[in-house]
């Protein structure tokens, strides 16, 4: 079975399992998702968003959203990944709601069943972080930068390159940037311990939500 | 009656001395006042001042005194002398206090004080003791109308006290609404489940109380009579008439249920679709297991819908938010959450609103799983085996809709406050509304109303009180309530009961002006029978006799003199107060001639809160012109016309009549008083017109008592205007 596929399978079975009571999926399977019941709508979340305007729902919306059982919209919106964890409506929310933390539980969750719209960056980039890091335990930072630069093909990428040129070259003198770690760079002691910690969370994830990916 | 003696005492203290020659003060008191006995001290207030007046009082036979010192309203403690007339002329706050400092205003700051000495000796010349009210009743049994939870809490409250209770219900059983729950909000820890309503206990603890006698099946037939010495006329169900004496009067009559049916948008006359009341009694059938609905299914989803026919701008339903409602949906829904937690609930609101502890409540609902949908519902019809609702996403902005089994319309409460006396007496309205009361008083059947049918007569100032005195209202008669604030309702209107009857025994006047003796007297031989003083009375102490002579129920009496303001002949007058009195003291200034470049303006400001405006502009020293002179006046209503043409006859150039605001959101501590002046002062024109005076020498202002500063810039506009006019062409001729 393909990854599409499986993920689909995962995504019809939450529908099914839940019958449409997508408050209680976004309970059992979002971190904090038990929190979205106690919201009660008054928009300070809302108005202290510094990305505000640029989220198609606010929280307070997806709250709602939630409730009125929206699931596709909710899981398919791009809104929660421009969430920067500035923590601001978090520290003004009335009813001590974690939405940040909120927020991160449902881009991970609509992540889970494949419902992130196609080509979100914020998405990207966290993929593209996660496997950097997954593989030596530590970031490279060249391989970072250069993968980012190029997701969107080779031409992209060289003018993306050129134009942070200067700045690039700044920090190989101040020797903040290692041009040999393009060959694979260097990994943390003990990478077979950290691999086995990653798995285990990995399996502990799963059991509780479904298999993903 | 023993021999009257007049004695005038100066203070020198508080600076008085300093700003202002006291010997003038003594002369002026001695040769224009006609003092009997003139004394100056320099420290009045304290033991040695005060033993002075007492001594005079006790020992040379003083009877009526002029404390010529601080305000009225100052040292009431020290210059307590009940045994005689006093008059207080008011140097400090009324003078050195707000002249402008400075021995370029010497002159005129000595002109207002000599002023304030005569006119303090002028008052009391017209002064008597007040005796009290001769109307006095000592009967001490409250009754209690309405058996609901207001009325039993106030039954049982007055009774455990030590008074005896008269309570009557009109059903065959007590426990009026609250006996029709099957739980209530909760009113104490952890406010976080519906809890038992203990109806049954409050029902047996009256039923058996040895001080309260009740009356079931029963209503008023006739009420008449005064505090202290109502006659209640009970009728019962069989036809038996029973009279009982009662002193006071609460009225817990409750309220009704706004009718459903004139809901039919919303789904109101559907068989699945019911309003709180209904829910309750399905709650009690069902007995603690699954509720069902009236065809016998069991309920699996339940909407309830907040303010169905409340807080309606359209002018159809009722304007108002009856305030529990919230709580109440909050309540019902945890009775199908708690039993079983996969019941779809749903409560459906614009703004949820729980007051007092019940923000705790909401959370507990939200914990349960309660799913609250701000939303606007617009249409509610029967499909398959229940219910769509289409409605408005407040949050989402979108029209959708939502199934349910069942639909609950939190309705508002309609208060029974029987006849609307406002009303025409063929308006059709009037004729459908039945009377709770059926008082014989003059100016109607029960109680005034206040707005949208509420018996107040204000919700935050006086709580309780109605415009009748010794008739308290308490509970959702009175203003939108739940059954906690029914409980501490009755207890506060129980207390005024006792107040009443109290005050009705000893002769004394009840809120505002508790414990004053004085009372309205009418020298009938000059009466002209206008009525206007039956008609104008805010609190219906006038009745008429069959001559259309005006009676005085004295123990109604709220001793504001609105009565006496409405006399055009002024044969109303009160012993202490009259417009002699006042008359007297406009008379007694000193009146500069035309050409002295010295206006006089009369100020006549309401004690209640106008005046103590004035004295604490003097407290913060906020100075104002000294060509002022200020008299308290109880009420704007008591104002007569004629002391304003005596003001104009004698030469003042201005007159500034102070009181509270009227109308919508009045703070008249008489309800109506200033309402009626200010429709008195409107007619004041013609009279202006006739002595060929510019309209501007009267002038009408509402202050209330926080407006210390604003009073100061009020009179010295208008001083300034008044100089810009000119002086009044009308000295010298009086």
């Amino acid at each position: 079975m393909s990854e599409s596929n499986q993920l689909n399978t995962l995504n019809q079975q939450a529908v099914a399992r839940y019958q449409n009571n997508f408050l209680k999926e976004v309970e059992d399977h979002v971190e904090e998702g038990q929190w979205v019941k106690m919201c009660m709508q008054c928009g300070v979340c809302a108005g202290s968003c510094p990305f505000g305007a640029h989220w198609e729902h606010s929280p307070q919306k997806l709250f709602m959203m939630i409730r009125a059982g929206k699931r596709e919209e909710v899981l398919s919106t791009d809104s929660m990944w421009l969430c920067t964890s500035c923590y601001n409506c978090v520290v003004r929310c009335p009813r001590k709601l974690p939405i940040t933390h909120i927020m991160h539980g449902l881009a991970t969750y609509a992540r889970r069943l494949g419902l992130v719209p196609k080509g979100q960056p914020t998405e990207e980039f966290a993929t593209l972080f996660w496997n950097n890091l997954a593989k030596t335990g530590r970031i490279n930072e060249l391989k970072l930068t250069l993968g980012h630069y190029f997701k969107d093909g080779l031409i992209s990428g060289i003018k993306t390159a050129l134009g942070m040129q200067s700045i690039g070259i700044k920090m190989v003198l101040a020797k903040r940037l290692n041009p040999m770690e393009i060959f694979g760079g260097h990994g943390i002691k003990d990478l077979k311990g950290f691999q086995a910690i990653i798995a285990k969370a990995r399996e502990i994830e799963d059991k509780k939500h479904g298999a993903a990916h | 009656m023993a021999e009257t003696k007049t004695a005038a005492y100066i203070c020198a203290g508080c600076g008085i001395g300093d700003k202002i020659d006291v010997g003038q003060l003594e002369k002026i008191a001695q040769k224009e006042g006609k003092m009997q006995v003139v004394k100056r001290h320099d420290f009045l207030c304290n033991e040695e001042g005060v033993q002075l007046i007492r001594n005079d009082i006790a020992n040379e036979g003083v009877t009526h005194v002029v404390v010529a010192a601080c305000s009225r309203r100052s040292k009431t403690e020290a210059f307590d002398f009940p045994s005689i007339a006093m008059a207080r002329a008011n140097l400090r706050e009324g003078v050195i206090w707000v002249v402008a400092e400075g021995s370029a205003h010497d002159e005129v700051r000595q002109e207002m004080a000599n002023d304030y000495v005569r006119m303090g000796c002028a008052e009391l010349k017209k002064m008597k003791l007040p005796e009290g009210n001769p109307d006095k009743a000592e009967n001490r049994r409250i009754l209690v109308v309405g058996g609901g939870m207001a009325g039993m809490t106030a039954a049982l409250e007055a009774a455990e006290t030590g008074y005896a209770v008269v309570l009557l219900e009109k059903q065959s059983k007590l426990g009026g609404w609250a006996a029709q729950l099957w739980k209530r909000v909760p009113f104490k820890e952890p406010y976080a489940a519906p809890q038992d309503t203990g109806v049954a206990e409050l029902i047996a603890k009256v039923s058996k109380h040895p001080r309260i006698s009740v009356h079931l099946n029963s209503t008023i037939a006739e009420t008449s009579g005064a505090p202290g010495r109502f006659n209640v006329k009970i009728a019962q169900e069989s036809g038996a008439v029973s009279e009982e004496l009662v002193g006071a009067i609460i009225q817990a009559s409750g309220f009704t249920s706004y009718d459903i049916t004139k809901l039919p948008e919303l789904g109101g006359g559907l068989p699945n679709v019911i309003d709180q009341a209904g829910l309750e009694a399905l709650a009690i059938s069902a007995n603690g297991a699954p509720i069902k609905r009236a065809d016998g299914k069991e309920v699996k989803s339940v909407t309830f819908i907040q303010c169905a026919g409340q807080r309606d701008e359209s002018g159809t339903h009722l304007p108002y938010c009856s305030g529990h409602c919230c709580a109440t949906s909050i309540k019902q829904a945890m009775y199908f959450k708690d039993a079983n937690p996969d019941i779809e609930t749903v409560v459906m609101y614009t703004d949820l609103r729980v007051p007092g502890m019940g923000e705790d409540f909401y959370r507990s609902a939200q914990e349960k799983g309660v799913v609250f949908t701000k939303g606007k519902a617009s249409k509610v019809e029967t499909t398959g085996s229940g219910s769509k609702v289409s409605f408005r996403d407040l949050i989402l902005d979108e029209d959708t809709s939502i199934d349910a089994d069942l639909v609950v319309l939190a309705t508002g409460q309609v208060p029974n406050s029987g006849v609307n006396i406002d009303l025409p007496d063929d308006d059709p309205v009037k004729t459908q509304q039945v009377s709770i009361l059926n008082l014989n008083y003059r100016q109607g059947k029960d109680l005034p109303q206040l707005k949208q049918g509420l018996t107040d007569s204000h919700f935050i100032c006086f709580p309780y009180e109605t415009r009748r005195t010794g008739i308290y209202a308490a509970g959702p008669v009175r203003r939108p309530m739940d059954l906690l604030q029914a409980t501490e309702d009755a207890t506060g209107a129980a207390l005024k009961a006792i107040q009443a009857v109290e005050n009705a025994d000893a002769g004394r006047a009840a809120h505002p002006r508790v414990g004053d003796l004085s009372y309205p007297m009418v020298r009938l031989e000059g009466c002209t029978q206008c009525k206007r003083c039956t008609v104008e009375c805010p609190f219906g102490a006038i009745d008429e006799d069959e001559r259309r002579f005006p009676v005085f129920n004295e123990s109604r009496c709220r001793r504001c003199g609105t009565c006496m303001g409405a006399c055009p002949v002024r044969v109303i007058s009160f012993e202490n107060y009259s417009v002699d009195t006042v008359g007297m003291q406009i008379k007694a200034v000193d009146m500069p001639d035309e050409f002295s470049e010295r206006p006089r303006i009369l100020i006549l400001a309401c004690e209640n809160d106008a005046y103590p405006a004035l004295d604490m502009a003097g407290l913060a020293r906020h100075v104002y012109s000294a060509f002022v002179r200020a008299i308290p006046v109880r009420c704007l209503g008591s104002v007569n016309a004629i002391w304003i043409t005596d003001a104009l006859n004698s030469g003042y150039d201005g007159v500034m009549m102070m009181g509270c605001k009227h109308g919508e959101n009045y703070q008249c501590h008489f309800v109506k008083g200033s309402e009626l002046a200010n429709y008195r002062m409107s007619k004041i024109d013609d009279t202006l017109k006739q002595l060929g005076l510019e309209k501007e020498r009267v002038a009408s202002y509402e202050v209330a008592i926080t407006d210390s500063a604003r009073v100061a810039a009020l009179i010295n506009d208008y001083v300034a205007k008044i100089v810009e006019i000119g002086m009044s062409p009308m000295k010298g001729f009086a």
